[in-house]
């Protein structure tokens, strides 16, 4: 590499782009009807079709993301390959010079697609799910009979034609026994080198839209010990990990409602309405269609102004020490109760069993009780014990 | 590294990469595969790099941007000269410019 020129695996740290990643739900139908989505629409729902954003106006969003020095767009769905303008917005997007990331089943990858991907990569591996490493396990899942077939074509195209992608799975009653088999499978495929991620403690409907589905992921949730007993597989590996998460992470975040990364990218709906993270869907705080991606970042950075008012979040969730290990925000508790600052209890009990495990509780110890001279001397004998 | 460019050489950006400014620095990204040493990377040229870059258009000869440059820059007519030689080959080899013959 000469003086001139320099190689970069991300956007170099001088750069300071507006956003770096823009995530597109280009529509929320999809071809699996999978027991535990919290968005997924039916293939043939003529109202959401009708709804989902024309090829122009997506193509206009992501011109005003290159404007504002995006460097990669992330498709997702529902299915984007649903989409029969998909390759035309693949290509438009990587013209732009701009890295694609799609999150796909693979159902519908096709040869003549894996020969644009090959001509045209899109700079970042495909993420694909794999629901099951049989066709019952699959489309238990699924519910959706030829699906197993499908993904196994499709992922056969890719390797075919040396197309780099990654595999990661929901752990769910069919599957749960073939996590070993996964595993296996995983790290003969190329580019995987590390253990696949799981999605396991299900967040609800994101749109608060079916009740009857909530009830059945609600059913599908592990339990805090199953999951810690996953999390824990590689006992040595988690604990290297967590006691590197422990000392940048633990402690209380107070009040602050947005102590996370909403609003610091973007993500647009299947329907053009720009919201401050994927999960958040409270009318409240989405950005209709006709606004630019520079309004919406500017507004969305408010957010971390936002304080909670719960009187029970602002005794529990603001000073709980443990916050760090919690999936509790504010696009799960608005899934889950309608309010944004409501303690979500699945995701308490799922962070209290870790910090159990962890030792940096008792057990029946509460994060939100241990007072901060506490639990900073229990945070340090975690991370250097 | 043996030149393949003179100076009286045109050189165009090629169709197969994307220059994009993002706040005053160039970023080239390459669009198809075989461009560059890894499809999934990114390469930045510095100011120098830019300078040169920005007058590749297929219609001025290296001796022409070098004059240009020298006439904005202060420096010296050896040095810039290496530079554009030393910047295009480079480029020319990732398959980032064609020749204009």
């Amino acid at each position: 590499m000469s003086e001139y020129v320099r190689k970069e695996t991300q956007l170099p740290k001088p750069i300071k782009s507006h956003i770096y990643q823009l995530d597109i739900e280009l529509t929320e139908r999809c071809n699996n009807n999978c027991i535990h989505c919290c968005i997924n629409l039916p293939e043939n729902d003529d109202i959401s079709f009708h709804k989902e954003m024309t090829t122009d106006q997506i193509k206009e969003y992501l011109l005003q993301a290159a404007s504002l020095g995006c460097m990669a767009v992330r498709f997702t769905g529902g299915e984007p390959l649903l989409r029969n303008d998909f390759e035309e917005i693949y290509i438009f997007t990587r013209k732009l010079g701009m890295k694609v990331l799609i999150f796909t089943n693979a159902r519908l990858i096709t040869k003549s697609f894996t020969e644009l991907l090959v001509k045209i990569p899109p700079m970042i591996p495909i993420e694909i799910t794999v629901y099951g490493m049989h066709q019952s396990s699959y489309e238990a899942i699924t519910r959706s009979p030829g699906s197993f077939n499908q993904f196994w074509r499709g992922v056969d195209l890719l390797l075919e034609h040396k197309i780099p992608f990654i595999v990661k799975s929901a752990i769910l009653p069919s599957n749960k026994k073939e996590l070993i088999e996964f595993e296996t499978w995983a790290k003969t495929l190329p580019g995987n080198n590390s253990n696949p991620g799981y999605a396991m403690f299900f967040d609800l409907r994101n749109r608060r839209d079916d009740e009857t589905k909530n009830s059945l992921i609600k059913k599908l949730r592990i339990t805090p010990d199953e999951g810690m007993e996953i999390l824990s597989r590689d006992k040595e590996n988690y604990l290297h990990t967590m006691k590197q998460f422990s000392q940048k992470f633990i402690g209380p975040v107070g009040d602050q409602l947005f102590a996370c990364g909403a609003g610091q990218s973007l993500c647009i709906d299947a329907y053009g309405r720009f919201q401050p993270c994927m999960g958040l869907r409270d009318p409240e705080l989405v950005h209709k269609l006709g606004t630019t991606l520079a309004d919406s970042l500017v507004k969305f950075k408010q957010l971390k102004e936002i304080r909670a008012t719960n009187p029970e979040y602002l005794s529990r969730c603001a000073h709980c020490f443990i916050k760090g290990l919690c999936e509790q925000c504010p696009a799960k508790s608005w899934a889950e109760y309608g309010t944004l600052d409501t303690p979500v209890e699945y995701l308490c009990e799922i962070a209290h069993t870790q910090a159990y495990y962890l030792g940096l509780l008792s057990s029946g110890e509460k994060g939100w009780l241990i007072n901060p001279e506490e639990f900073q001397e229990r945070i340090d004998r975690v991370v250097n014990g | 590294m043996t030149s393949i460019v003179t100076l009286d050489s045109k050189c165009v950006p090629s169709e197969d990469v994307v220059a994009r400014e993002i706040e005053g620095e160039l970023v080239i990204v390459p669009l198809t595969s075989g461009i560059g040493d890894m499809e999934d990377e990114l390469y930045t040229l510095n100011d120098s790099g830019k300078a040169i870059w920005d007058r590749l258009d297929g219609k001025r000869s290296l001796s022409n941007i070098v004059n240009e440059l020298i006439a904005e820059y202060d420096v010296d007519r050896n040095e810039i000269e290496v530079d554009v030689i030393g910047l295009v080959n480079e480029l020319l080899k990732r398959k980032m410019l064609l020749l204009n013959e």
